[in-house]
């Protein structure tokens, strides 16, 4: 395939090792931001090929793994809902919430639709007037241009019956969080190619000068990971903090102007709920006030305040009825206080705890019974290492 | 987050600047995706694909001039190990 | 999934309507329309010199060999998919079995659990694809069951087939043999089946579903044996959880890893571009119509060639090799060429945008 062979080329990847091996005087912290570059750095087994010369720290750039429990728990309660049927990414579809994931709920009786698009979830509920299919919206700034022009396309239908969970994340605001931490490792960023695709990367200029950082704007193929090691590498031995694009063929500096106009049409920042991190500041989207009508919280929960426990929300609900309405308390207005959250998924995705190092790593927490998100997703940060466990092994033998 | 798959634009099947949709070929399959962020593609044009929808156009002349900054720093590397070979 | 239309309708071939004939409650009732249904519409189409109908028990005569019998039960949604349907599958699937195990397979009970309102049409177009599908295996149905379940009880239909086969020496002695050295082949580019179920289920592709490989392996079987048959470890087909889950198997059984490389590994160009799109690794994903075989390394190429020489396993390829035992049962080398883990899912794999 064109654009994806070129870029897993085994002889410009040796190279590319050579010469990061070569450049690097000392070894260095990395993160890569993004949970798809966690994937193919581990798929490829880029990070133990470098190991010695960069650490590469998992970032929290997989909505998987910092969707708050919270709306997790809002979307499983959707999906149990009469007539309603909550649409969503497979990948959300493991993620433990309170009462267990989505796959779990759906044995017990949920309805809960896979699609590969929120365009599908539309068709969906063109197709079938008699039941509210609700988005669960969730992914980073790439994603949003798709569930944007989704709840679009809705509206020019005129579906009365389709809605959307918006979960909706902002990079940016978690990277400058990671780097104001006091116990910050990180030493330069490989900001996330597609996301950058949208946004541009001129976004990460401030960003560098404040905190002295490298920012490379990298792809995800191994050649495009290496590249962007690399310039992370020649920086940092040369004392440079810059942002550079690596990623030139799909990312453009002020990104895409026309899919930030989409957003922007139906979407404003807002505050969000992290998994593992609490409230970040401007750390997501929330619907434009126009779009209400399209927005799940205020359709379904509109009784509820935002602090309500989903035991409590479920007496209320049994005690109501379906109350559909539109006057709302805002969402999101406090974090969800979880007591007895063992997962320490904050501490492994800004890199402060190595997943082996948990507790409750491989014991209580694996891929087939995970307490916390991290241990779930295909490029979850412990999942990765749980697979990754026993390598050294293997190559022991050869 | 965020699988992006570069595919290759068939044909335009609806130019709505805002539903405007096309055939997308990936490898050997294709799929009819939103072109909104992308109204700029033509046909023969290799789009950016994320969540079913066309995120960006993808730049051939960057893509190139990746592959050539990567073939010199082979060539680099090559030189670099020639002579550490003669210093043997 | 939850469409009002139920699955088997959406890509069925058969025109339906309100005014269809449909299967009820009563025809399963052992009364007299359940005797017509099977009578007029099941028998004929697997008529056999020796069950003019079926009966609760057939009778059938071997030469002293030994045998090897299997059972499966097939489920597909939707029932008809790009390259075949539940018909063909639930006589392919049990007849590979009966192949792999290095038999011949001779017999096949079919047991139909059929949904109400399913209509006699749909049934009759299942059916004639079992019998056609009987017909190109040369196995025959000797018996079989009627039960119809009330709406909703079911998807339309389910089958159960069992089968019987005749041992033909050498018989492969199983994964317990294999042995460090030992090759990996595969008869033919993986995920075929998979990807076109998914396709057509999902709606994700519209203009091009990939087709299933969905079919017998008795003629690559026959194949391997012929030319490399003592040499033979093992053989399986590829189907639920793809070529990992038979290699995490095996390595089960034979306390051996496996180490493949993924630039060995055919694909067609279909799902190469779902398992791109998709997020999805080709090599977790079923197969219907190709089989893995571990085999002595000295005869692997030997074993290569002659499953080329099957029609549809051009594409007949070693993809890896048996290591001593690591904490790893299977590893995969990539684009970097040191071995990295292929894991087992914990489920069927999901399409991911991330």
């Amino acid at each position: 395939m064109k654009f994806v062979d070129e870029f897993r080329d085994p002889i410009a990847a040796r190279h590319l090792i050579q010469k990061i091996r070569a450049t690097a005087q000392q070894p260095w912290v990395l993160m890569e931001v993004c949970g798809g570059q966690t994937h193919s750095l581990l798929r490829h087994g880029i990070d133990s090929e470098l190991a010695g010369t960069v650490e590469l720290i998992h970032g929290p750039g997989c909505p998987v793994c910092v969707t708050g429990i919270r709306v997790i728990d809002r979307a499983q309660e959707l999906a149990f809902r009469p007539n309603v049927i909550l649409a969503s990414f497979g990948d959300m579809l493991r993620v433990p919430g309170t009462g267990g994931s989505l796959l779990s709920a759906k044995s017990r009786g949920a309805r809960v639709l896979t699609v590969y698009s929120p365009e599908d979830a539309v068709q969906y509920a063109a197709r079938n007037p008699a039941q509210q299919i609700v988005f669960f919206a969730v992914g980073f700034e790439t994603t949003a241009p798709a569930t944007a022009l989704a709840v679009l396309h809705a509206q020019k239908l005129g579906l009365s019956n389709f809605s959307l969970l918006a979960a909706h994340v902002r990079v940016l605001p978690a990277m400058e969080l990671l780097m104001a931490s006091p116990d910050n490792r990180v030493q330069a960023f490989l900001a996330a190619g597609h996301v950058c695709s949208i946004t541009g990367w001129h976004q990460y200029q401030d960003f560098a000068d404040r905190f002295g950082v490298p920012v490379v704007v990298t792809g995800f193929e191994p050649v495009d990971l290496l590249q962007g090691i690399l310039e992370c590498v020649t920086q940092l031995e040369s004392g440079r903090a810059e942002v550079k694009n690596c990623y030139g063929r799909s990312v453009a500096e002020t990104g895409n102007v026309v899919a930030q106009a989409i957003v922007d049409r139906v979407y404003e920042i807002d505050d969000r709920d992290w998994r593992g991190f609490g409230t970040i500041t401007n750390g997501g989207y929330r619907l434009r006030q126009e779009f209400h009508e399209f927005d799940a919280e205020r359709r379904f929960f509109a009784d509820r305040h935002a602090s309500q426990t989903v035991a409590d929300a479920r007496r209320v609900y049994l005690q109501n009825g379906d109350q559909s309405g539109t006057a709302a308390s805002p969402p999101f207005s406090q974090p969800f206080a979880s007591a007895e959250q063992r997962c320490k998924a904050g501490e492994v995705l800004s890199g402060r705890l190595k997943p082996c190092d948990c507790p409750e790593y491989g014991t209580n927490c694996t891929p087939d019974a995970p307490l916390g998100s991290p241990m779930v997703s295909s490029e979850g940060a412990c999942a990765a290492y749980f697979r990754y466990r026993g390598l050294s092994v293997i190559r022991g033998i050869q | 987050m965020c699988l992006g798959v570069p595919g290759q634009v068939v044909e335009w099947i609806d130019r709505d600047p805002l539903f405007g949709r096309a055939l997308i070929e990936f490898g050997g399959i294709r799929r009819e995706c939103p072109m909104a962020c992308v109204p700029e593609a033509e046909a023969g044009d290799y789009v950016l694909v994320h969540a079913g929808i066309a995120i960006t156009r993808i730049d051939e002349q960057q893509a190139r001039q990746t592959l050539k900054d990567l073939a010199s720093i082979a060539a680099d590397q090559d030189d670099h190990e020639t002579s550490q070979e003669s210093e043997r | 999934m939850m469409d009002p239309v139920p699955s088997w309708a959406r890509t069925c071939p058969v025109p339906i309507d309100e005014q269809s004939e449909r299967i009820s409650l009563a025809h399963g009732e052992g009364a007299r329309l359940s005797r017509r249904l099977i009578a007029e519409r099941i028998l004929p189409r697997f008529a056999s010199p020796d069950a003019t109908h079926f009966q609760d028990a057939a009778t059938v005569t071997t030469v002293g060999c030994r045998l090897a019998i299997c059972t499966d039960s097939h489920t597909v949604s939707p029932m008809f998919f790009p390259g075949g349907d539940l018909g063909s599958l639930a006589v392919f699937g049990t007849v590979n079995d009966l192949a792999v195990a290095g038999s011949h397979p001779r017999w096949l009970t079919l047991s139909l659990i059929i949904e109400e309102g399913l209509p006699i049409s749909v049934l009759e177009r299942i059916l004639d694809s079992v019998s056609e599908a009987a017909r190109q295996c040369r196995v025959r149905i000797v018996a079989g069951d009627t039960k119809v379940v009330p709406r909703g009880a079911a998807d339309g239909l389910y089958l159960n087939t069992s089968g019987v086969g005749e041992l033909i020496d050498p018989v492969p002695p199983g994964p317990c043999a294999i042995r460090v050295g030992d090759q990996i082949l595969v008869s033919g580019p993986v995920g075929q089946h998979g990807i076109a179920v998914l396709s057509v289920r999902e709606g994700y592709f519209f203009d091009s579903a990939p087709l299933s490989d969905s079919g017998s392996v008795i003629e690559q079987v026959v194949a391997l044996r012929d030319s490399v048959g003592p040499h033979i470890r093992a053989m399986r087909d590829a189907t639920r959880g793809g070529v990992s889950a038979v290699l995490h198997e095996w390595a089960t059984e034979c306390q051996q890893s496996f180490v493949l490389s993924e630039s060995a590994v055919p694909l067609t160009e279909a799902v190469r571009g779902a398992c791109e799109l998709l997020g999805l690794d080709p090599l977790y994903v079923a197969s219907e119509g190709m089989i893995v075989v571990a085999v002595d390394p000295e005869y692997a190429s030997e074993a290569v060639c002659a499953l080329r020489s099957v029609k549809g396993c051009e594409q007949a390829a070693v993809i890896g090799e048996v290591t001593t035992r690591g904490i790893c049962p299977v590893s995969i080398r990539r684009v970097l060429g040191t071995p990295q883990p292929l894991d087992e899912p914990s489920g069927a794999p999901l399409p991911r945008i991330c």
